[in-house]
């Protein structure tokens, strides 16, 4: 799974939960204003089942699910340490 | 090992509805009315519970758990509800706790905590509501200040189900920057207990006003990282505890459908048994058929739980919508079909009636049930 793949993944979740806005993989989720706490744990509990990864708690970062393209490298992170692991 | 041999060790205890339900059947459904009217459980009913492994079964078996899927603890929390939601209301809470721990705990919180929980010698109870702050969370004022390595917890917690008897809280406070979600052993210093009496409903669940009062902690305390994390430990701590709230309604109603069966096939009326009249079978058929309905929901929920699918945290809100909504609505009823019967003490579904009319407002009120539920259909129809 290419990189390109997992973050048109993502931004297919996203636009789904909040198909009024328009999003690229650069953009602040965050800053529209709807996200919430029910949405972030459906965020991490679709990341963790499409990518077939578990996100550990120190990776529990807004920073890490800001952008499309910030959830995309901590899915590459995860999906290498259980590759290496 | 020989067939012999095998056939002469005792079987494992398998968990699941069947033995909760008989479970139920012997040590709850003749004992709750005399509980909801004392407002109090026995303690050897918690030692009971232990035994039967009926705390926190989802453990990992590594804990002492069970590794139960969600499913079959939603049915285990259906049968408890069926017999008393008091009971069912303490198991909540110490699966939300539970299930924090396993999902967010650090390693040495989930070893410290993670088999005395799994085995019901330390109780589980869930500190989020205050006086002024209940459905919004974000107006609670306990606030947890970091000092030297810990925290100092100070605020009042009010609702507390099974407060009195819980070893272990899990708090949620505003910390300096956000919401921050802490583990408080009841021995800490600072913390007072106060029991909540004479409630409408679940009576005996064990209600307490909860005050922490200049609080120690140590760094170890929180559960989650704070800040982004933490509002999700309250998301899906609140997303299970209203799954166990969902199937103890169905409990309910399938209680309210019980004895209103049994009532009316032996209450006589004008030289005909009640169940004769037509409006008595719409009203037992409405049960049969809301119950099925509201336990396929709660099952759809588990699935999804058990799948990891996002979906089940509206799949959740739906099963519990529908199924207190119904439960209210059979408890109702059922105490109509028993008449002045159904007033008294001497029947259950007196008790049915009030407990269900907590379903509708703990966990997530009717009406923000309605305004999410609504969201996601706007939400599917802009797609």
């Amino acid at each position: 799974m290419t990189d390109t793949t997992i973050t048109a993944e993502i931004l297919a979740f996203v636009k789904g939960r909040f198909p009024q806005a328009e999003f690229s993989a650069a953009d602040d989720i965050f800053s529209i204003g709807y996200v919430n706490s029910l949405f972030a744990m459906e965020l991490v509990m679709f990341i963790e089942k499409a990518f077939a990864i578990t996100i550990p708690n120190d990776e529990l970062r807004i920073d890490n699910f800001r952008t499309a393209a910030a959830m995309t490298d901590l899915v590459t992170r995860q999906r290498s340490a259980v590759l290496v692991g | 090992m020989t067939n012999q041999l095998l056939a002469r060790l005792p079987a494992s205890p398998v968990l699941d509805r069947a033995t909760a339900n008989a479970f139920v059947d012997e040590h709850i459904v003749p004992f709750a009315g005399a509980w909801d009217l004392a407002g109090a459980v026995p303690e050897g009913l918690l030692a009971r519970i232990a035994d039967a492994g009926l705390w926190a079964p989802f453990l990992a078996p590594e804990l002492g758990g069970a590794g139960m899927d969600m499913v079959t603890l939603g049915e285990i929390h259906e049968e408890v509800g069926r017999g008393c939601s008091s009971v069912r209301s303490l198991l909540t809470v110490h699966t939300m706790l539970s299930w924090a721990l396993s999902r967010f705990g650090s390693p040495d919180q989930v070893q410290q905590w993670g088999p005395a929980l799994a085995a019901g010698q330390q109780l589980g109870a869930f500190c989020l509501s205050e006086t002024g702050a209940g459905s919004d969370a974000a107006a609670i004022t306990t606030t947890a200040t970091p000092a030297g390595a810990g925290w100092v917890l100070n605020g009042v917690k009010k609702w507390i189900t099974g407060g009195q008897l819980a070893d272990l809280f899990l708090v949620f406070a505003q910390g300096p920057h956000s919401m921050v979600a802490l583990l408080v052993p009841r021995s800490t210093p600072g913390v007072q207990v106060r029991p909540i009496e004479d409630m409408l409903g679940t009576r005996a669940s064990m209600l307490a006003e909860i005050a922490f009062t200049d609080v120690e902690l140590g760094r170890g305390a929180l559960i989650g990282p704070s800040g982004f994390a933490s509002g999700m430990v309250l998301a899906g701590v609140l997303d299970v505890g209203r799954y166990s709230v969902a199937a103890g309604s169905v409990g309910i109603i399938q209680a309210c459908l019980d004895a209103s069966a049994s009532y009316s096939s032996h209450r006589v009326v004008g030289g005909s048994p009640l169940r004769d009249l037509a409006l008595i079978q719409a009203k037992v058929s409405d049960m049969v058929t809301d119950v099925r309905a509201a336990r396929m929901l709660c099952a759809e929920a588990g699935r999804l739980k058990d799948a990891g699918d996002p979906g089940t945290i509206m799949a959740t809100w739906i099963a519990k919508y529908f199924a207190s909504t119904a439960a209210a609505r059979h408890a109702t009823e059922a105490v109509q079909i028993h008449g002045a019967n159904g007033c008294s003490p001497h029947y259950p579904v007196a008790r049915y009636y009030r407990d269900a009319k907590v379903m509708e407002i703990i966990e997530g009120s009717n009406e923000i049930q309605r305004i999410t539920i609504a969201g996601e259909a706007y939400r599917e129809q802009a797609r």
